[in-house]
């Protein structure tokens, strides 16, 4: 493999409160290539937390460090807010849980997009109008022309989750970040999605960082798989040897999701004083 | 006798109807999973069972006593629900234990000191968090009050609606566990309203899976476990979850 797309090491997130500082993220390192990663753990993992100090999300009074956060040429963590804002979105961008949250209300859906694409490129108007329907059929949406015009409200939420992957994936970035992209959603809408992501990463040759606490779902979709718990990553593996994990937090896990053929008694539930570390 | 028992039942909200002509038995000690995508009309089914959505047609009987409109504490007493979100379900303000006593106080059965930890215990509950609020507890420490809040009055009935979609995979566990322990130590009757597939295949005895509001398929565990469903739109759902789920 070539050089990572982003290479983190020991990255730390902290916040003060009125006991003392609490870490959340701590000491995480990975690298990330032209691949599909996946981040699980339950709430509070500090998954989520982990996913947005790349992209310098995280407010003061929460505070950031890390040996290193190298993308492409610069470190992420030295750069200035200005350099940081052509980045984001643009090199790197995010796709969160919620669609209805996190599209505005009082704007178009074509606007929308329209916009995340001329905050980077200087483009004539009837050019972004014309990419922004290109990438509304590129996410699947039948009759793009009509969706163009409709506002948030108007949609579905598996439309509003393309919508959004429409809108973080038209300035081309090289890094995806999802959040639980598919946890609002229906089973049955949960496969179109991924599959419509999966596939304009690969097109596109895109690094992913796919942030779930489903483990099934991240093992089924992703290349390689991270399990974080309590602020570290416990365990690292392809997600197709994630039957043979050997951490008994990992194992814990797998063992106490119910199966479609489920024939136990009673689920195994977590001992969490096997690995407790303090 | 039927533990419940609907018939031609049509349940609106305002002008839109969203579920239409449900018949259905589920018998006295039987655990059933009701199935289906958002909208399908599933929890609205529960929530007409309940009195919670009263503007429907047809006729919903418990245990052979047909149910009015209205609230009403004989039905209160019979059959209760809990719902999805244990954060929004429990009041911000209220101590677990007035939280548990309160179905007590509108019934007029008094004895609360002693029934309250019985059931915190039944629950799987710490004495010690009897007199904590909500935002003290974990999420699913708070399903557990819910749970134990539908429990106080000794219902024969429970609707669960989506228990534990709310919570981890590991809490989840706890929690349906519980479920299946309280339901054979108290010979309860459920009915599971779930997306997961999974969850259905724990817990229940049979299931009924919904799509537009009305009842496609009604089948036994076992076709679930076997993936020999017989509607198509069932089939679909039934692959959909397993290839998710290798």
């Amino acid at each position: 493999m070539s050089a990572p797309l982003l290479d983190v090491r020991n990255l730390r997130v902290r916040f003060p409160t009125a006991t003392g500082p609490v870490e959340v993220v701590r000491g995480v390192s990975f690298a990330l290539g032209r691949e599909r990663l996946g981040i699980v753990g339950e709430s509070g993992s500090g998954k989520s937390m982990t996913g947005r100090s790349i992209l310098r999300l995280i407010r003061r009074p929460g505070i950031v460090t890390a040996d290193r956060m190298r993308f492409e040429d610069s470190d992420l963590l030295d750069i200035s807010e200005r350099e940081m804002r052509k980045v984001r979105g643009a090199r790197i961008s995010m796709v969160m849980q919620d669609p209805k949250f996190s599209l505005n209300p009082v704007i178009t859906v074509g606007d929308q997009i329209g916009e995340a694409l001329a905050v980077h490129e200087r483009l004539p108007r009837r050019q972004i109008r014309r990419r922004v329907v290109e990438m509304l059929e590129a996410v699947q949406i039948r009759d793009p022309e009509r969706v163009f015009g409709l506002y948030p409200h108007e949609v579905s939420g598996g439309m509003g989750q393309r919508i959004m992957i429409a809108m973080m994936l038209i300035p081309e970035p090289a890094i995806l970040i999802a959040d639980e992209p598919t946890s609002a959603l229906d089973v049955s809408v949960q496969g179109e999605i991924l599959k419509i992501i999966d596939d304009l990463i690969t097109s596109k040759g895109m690094g992913l960082i796919f942030i779930s606490h489903d483990l099934n779902l991240v093992s089924a979709f992703c290349d390689r798989i991270l399990v974080m718990y309590r602020g570290e990553v416990v365990e690292e593996c392809k997600a197709s040897e994630l039957a043979n994990a050997s951490h008994p937090y990992t194992r814990g896990l797998i063992a106490s999701v119910p199966r479609l053929d489920e024939t136990r008694e009673e689920l195994p539930v977590l001992d969490r004083s096997q690995w407790e570390t303090r | 006798m039927s533990a419940i028992s609907l018939r031609d039942l049509d349940i609106a909200y305002g002008d839109t109807r969203v579920v239409e002509g449900i018949d259905l038995e589920i018998a006295e000690g039987e655990s059933f999973g009701l199935v289906g995508e958002s909208g399908s009309g599933k929890s609205t089914v529960l929530r007409a069972i309940t009195g919670l959505a009263t503007e429907w047609t047809g006729e919903i009987s418990l245990y052979g006593t047909p149910r009015g409109r209205t609230i009403d504490k004989r039905f209160a007493a019979l059959c209760q629900m809990v719902f999805q979100d244990p954060y929004g379900s429990l009041h911000p303000r209220q101590t677990v234990d007035a939280t548990l006593s309160e179905p007590l106080a509108i019934h007029g059965i008094g004895d609360a000191d002693r029934r309250v930890p019985k059931m915190m215990e039944a629950c799987g509950l710490d004495p010690r968090f009897r007199f904590r609020l909500p935002h003290q507890l974990s999420g699913g420490q708070r399903q557990r009050v819910a749970i134990a809040r539908a429990l106080m009055l000794k219902p024969k009935l429970l609707l669960l609606d989506e228990p534990t979609s709310a919570l981890d995979v590991s809490v989840q566990a706890e929690i349906l566990n519980l479920l299946k322990r309280l339901r054979k130590e108290q010979g309860l009757t459920y009915v599971l309203v779930t997306h997961d597939l999974a969850v259905v295949s724990f817990l229940c005895d049979r299931l009924a899976v919904m799509r537009q509001g009305r009842i496609v398929e009604v089948a036994d565990i076992a076709a679930l476990k076997t993936r020999s469903m017989k509607d198509p739109y069932s089939r679909e759902l039934v692959e959909k979850s397993a290839s998710r789920l290798t």
